[in-house]
């Protein structure tokens, strides 16, 4: 139950796009078509879902006091945890490329650069600070790669259907996502501060 | 070949070309990496509450973006491509370690507000961004250009966004205090006559306000570009 409420939160409450505005640049670019936003978004839950495990393993077992060297390697942090979240898009990338020529084309440079999201470094920093477990990191890694992949998608779906509007032509498209992602983000501001624990 | 060699000279014209004077100012208006391009839009969002801290990022990625370009552009064929990410990251975030010690010997005040930030810049889409579009295939100079160039894009756009935010927001400007309801403000909205009715937006503190702002540029930036509107 308690992973089930934290799933939650992280998916809707603390959702790391429209509360945290974490992971803007490719949000705001791939969202144009409800097709290659959702494609981005099943990367981003895997990577998330991923990494996380394994970016709480090393920071347990490898760089905290308590793990094999014994000795506190919490500075090597960043560039550990990119070089997990690096390697994992590298694969992500070789599987699309392989299988799916239209999306990679279609996702073009915003997939390598999920590496630099930082949707993905952001919610292993956050692992760390709240202090997870191993089961909590992975229901917080899908949660939070969940409510990023439904954020992009209801933001793609409603630039797909703005697309007839009369909106002034030099708004169209780019500026249109922007208005609409921080309207969008003052909504969710609303959801803060609800605890899922007491339904 | 030797005519071919000398004709190539002439087209290029020198360390600053047409070309090369293209590379430089291209990212300042017409590819802008906010407005344009839509790279390092996270980091505009955080770091906009107050033009210091904007203006020390600026410099900060303007530095890293035209370092790593070069020492990407020189390593470009022997990198392989199945670890070229890694390989990327490891320069941006050895430039961005050399980034926060400087800071920190320098200005151990700043260091404090800034360190967060400063270790952002890893995850600046602006600095990979580049680097996988274009010091990925062309040579150490010209990617120092296009570096520069879109690190100096980004920092106008960060000041601009800065300068608003922190102006309507806390009512003053490089934390010098304009207009506000307490005594240290230069005009004391509380006892003047004339400003008696301004009251500063806290809006514009939250994170949303910086999207409305950047929407905001785009239109202005789209209405006197007309070529850059979205058809699609």
């Amino acid at each position: 139950m308690e992973l089930v409420n934290i799933f939650i939160k992280s998916a809707f409450i603390e959702n790391l796009a429209l509360a945290y505005f974490l992971g803007m640049c490719s949000y705001l670019a791939v969202s144009k078509t409800v097709k290659t936003a959702f494609g981005l978004g099943l990367a981003v839950i895997f990577v998330l879902g991923i990494t996380m495990p394994i970016n709480w393993m090393i920071n347990t077992w490898l760089l905290s006091e308590g793990g094999i060297f014994g000795v506190d390697l919490t500075f090597l942090k960043l560039i550990l945890f990119i070089a997990v979240i690096a390697s994992m898009v590298q694969l992500v990338e070789m599987v699309v490329e392989k299988f799916s020529p239209s999306l990679y084309n279609a996702l073009g440079i915003f997939l390598p650069l999920i590496t630099v999201n930082c949707a993905i470094l952001g919610g292993s920093l956050f692992m760390v600070s709240k202090e997870y477990n191993f089961a909590e990191s992975v229901a917080f890694g899908l949660g939070g790669g969940f409510g990023w992949f439904l954020a992009i998608i209801a933001i793609a779906a409603i630039r797909e259907k703005i697309r007839y509007s009369a909106v002034p032509a030099p708004m169209r498209g780019l500026g249109m996502a922007f208005l609409l992602t921080g309207l969008m983000g003052m909504a969710f501001m609303g959801l803060m501060g609800i605890d899922p624990s007491a339904f | 070949m030797a005519e071919a060699a000398v004709l190539e000279k002439k087209a290029s014209g020198g360390l600053l070309g047409k070309k090369e004077r293209k590379l430089l100012t291209d990212p300042l208006s017409d590819n802008n990496p906010i407005t344009v391009q839509v790279l390092g839009i996270c980091s505009a969002l955080a770091v906009t509450t107050g033009m210091k801290n904007a203006a020390v990022m600026a410099v900060a990625v303007v530095f890293v973006c035209s370092f790593s370009s070069i020492i990407t552009s020189l390593l470009r064929n022997s990198i392989p491509k199945a670890v070229r990410m890694i390989v990327q990251l490891v320069i941006i975030a050895t430039l961005v370690t050399i980034v926060e010690l400087t800071l920190k010997a320098v200005s151990f005040e700043s260091y404090k507000q800034l360190s967060v930030f400063i270790g952002l810049i890893i995850t600046n889409c602006i600095v990979m961004g580049r680097l996988e579009a274009f010091a990925m295939a062309n040579k150490p100079y010209e990617s120092f250009l296009d570096g520069l160039g879109n690190g100096v894009g980004y920092g106008i756009i960060l000041l601009m966004v800065a300068a608003v935010r922190e102006f309507f927001g806390s009512g003053s400007l490089f934390n010098f205090k304009i207009i506000g309801g307490t005594p240290e403000f230069l005009i004391n909205t509380t006892e003047s006559w004339l400003f008696g009715w301004y009251a500063p937006n806290n809006l514009m503190v939250l994170f949303p306000a910086a999207m409305f702002v950047i929407a905001v540029f785009i239109w202005l930036h789209r209405a006197w570009k007309p070529h850059l509107v979205d058809i699609s």
